[in-house]
């Protein structure tokens, strides 16, 4: 098992490397003026990234993204479980929410400038705003899926209350947040770039497209380049919570 | 100390309503050990609610020492069937049964009285597991002593052995009737298996088709400790569980004749 594991470890690191060898390859020897050398844009990546550029335009990036998520989640758990408790609130905000959160993420961009302005407020309302539905889909869904033997059993150890809604229901719903969670999370890096090369006066969005601006095409690549790490990265991360958080639910993966 | 008085319950009004349960009478004597059973559709699981406080009857009630029965009592405690939806997969096994504990000031060591109910149903070592991490016979041994250490003085139990496998079954069936003793405590026992319900019991309540009633109720004299082979091997035994048998399908043969 242990043996098969590392096997295709080595498979995947040995394809990257061939990947990254013939992109180098590919890289050096087109004329193109829009590819760049990898060793240039690994270069530039240096130069911009570590660190000069990280206060200035990486560390506002995660901040506005990181509070536009967190405020999404807490509309969408709150939104979830309100729709998800009351049929009466479900019927009245279904078509709402189903038509808001059906307009395409990057059109609210021009309407929340002439609202909001240009500033971070904008970005970080932005990214709440659409970031919140799959949140509020998957958990209203939870709560309306709830076992009927999971709540009477609740109800004849007298489980009530907060109690009941932080020991019992919470953790039944908390994969269907995740899975909510998890959208919302792309979304979220999609948007924080978006609005950036929109509207803003820094940010690693901004950044990218001011490169292509100025032609300068390395420094340009380089902050894709950040943006793919900066995902994949968060990526892992999510995975990893989401799997220390529901480690219990296994149920019919006995598998490994 | 259990009565069932006049109970009917009703699913839907008018010509649709489902009348699952009509005007059942029975009582439940004190430390007795009684099982439902009755044709597959018959109602058992509503009853069951019903007397649990789970579920409002449409009439009639249920009586605990004299006390209407209207929202789940503390004196009592229920093990589903499905230990899976029941058991909260997020906590420990010692979680799940301490959790309910808080409900119950009077026990003044949670920690020990959990102990001693794992210990009881043979799970002493477990604490720390997760039911994901068990199988199903132990997972339902987790309901158990979740219900024990809760001490309540009557415990439904609702197909408790019905998703667990034939011998798992067995041990689970005398498991039960040993703790009872242990712990001191009224059983109503809801089975479809009427081999089951004569090897535990005491009484065995017999319910009709829906509209249930109770058609019959069989005092199951044999001798106790019960045994898995000599206690089925009686002629008593055989001659109860045809007449249970009996009983249940006589409607049907009347109906088709």
């Amino acid at each position: 098992m242990r043996r098969l594991r590392l096997g295709w470890l080595g498979v995947e690191v040995g394809a990257t490397a061939l990947i990254v060898a013939a992109l180098w390859l590919y890289t050096n020897t087109n004329e193109s003026y829009a590819v760049a050398p990898l060793g240039d844009v690994l270069e530039s990546f240096r130069a911009t990234w570590l660190f000069d550029h990280v206060g200035s335009d990486a560390v506002p990036s995660l901040v506005r993204m990181t509070l536009g998520y967190a405020a999404a989640i807490a509309i969408g758990v709150a939104g979830g479980f309100l729709l998800g408790s009351s049929a009466v609130a479900n019927a009245i905000a279904s078509p709402v929410v189903g038509f808001l959160r059906s307009i395409p993420a990057a059109a609210l961009l021009p309407p929340a400038i002439v609202l909001f302005g240009i500033g971070g407020g904008t970005k970080v309302a932005v990214i709440a705003f659409v970031c919140c539905w799959p949140i509020m889909l998957n958990t209203s869904d939870g709560v309306r899926e709830l076992d009927a033997t999971l709540l009477a059993t609740a109800r004849v150890y007298g489980i009530r209350g907060a109690r009941r809604l932080r020991l019992v229901v919470l953790p039944a719903v908390a994969p269907r947040i995740f899975a909510g969670m998890r959208t919302s999370l792309s979304i979220a890096i999609l948007l924080l770039v978006t609005s950036e090369m929109v509207a803003s006066t820094n940010g690693i969005g901004y950044f990218v497209f001011q490169a292509q601006q100025q032609f300068s095409v390395d420094d340009m690549w380089a902050g894709v380049l950040l943006l793919g790490l900066l995902g994949f990265t968060l990526n892992l991360a999510f995975g990893a919570v989401e799997r220390r958080v529901l480690r219990w639910n296994v149920r019919d993966d006995r598998s490994k | 100390m259990l009565e069932v008085v006049g109970l009917s319950k009703s699913y839907g009004t008018g010509a649709g309503a489902t009348h699952a349960v009509a005007h059942l009478e029975f009582a439940v004597e004190e430390l007795e050990f009684v099982g439902i059973v009755g044709p597959s559709g018959a109602g058992k699981t509503t009853l069951l609610k019903c007397m649990a406080g789970l579920l409002e009857p449409t009439s009639g009630q249920t009586l605990l020492r004299g006390k209407p029965v209207t929202a789940p009592p503390p004196e009592l405690a229920v093990v589903f069937q499905d230990y899976s939806r029941s058991l909260f997969a997020w906590m420990s096994v010692r979680r799940n049964v301490l959790l309910p504990l808080t409900n119950k000031p009077e026990i003044a060591d949670p920690a020990r009285v959990t102990e001693e109910a794992l210990a009881a149903v043979g799970l002493a070592g477990f604490e720390d597991h997760y039911p994901w991490q068990l199988s199903g016979g132990m997972q339902q041994r987790v309901a158990i002593a979740r219900a024990l250490a809760y001490q309540p003085k009557v415990l439904l139990m609702d197909e408790p052995f019905a998703s667990v496998d034939a011998q798992t079954r067995a041990e689970l069936e005398d498991l039960v009737l040993r703790v009872r003793e242990q712990f001191g405590v009224t059983v109503v026992l809801v089975t479809h298996d009427i081999d089951e319900a004569v090897y535990m019991s005491d009484r065995v309540v017999v319910l009709s088709r829906p509209p249930s009633t109770v058609q019959e109720v069989v005092t199951v004299n044999l001798p106790r400790p019960r045994d898995q082979v000599e206690t089925k091997a009686l002629p008593e035994f055989a001659a109860l569980r045809a007449q249970i048998y009996e009983t249940i399908m006589q409607p049907r043969a009347v109906q088709l004749a």
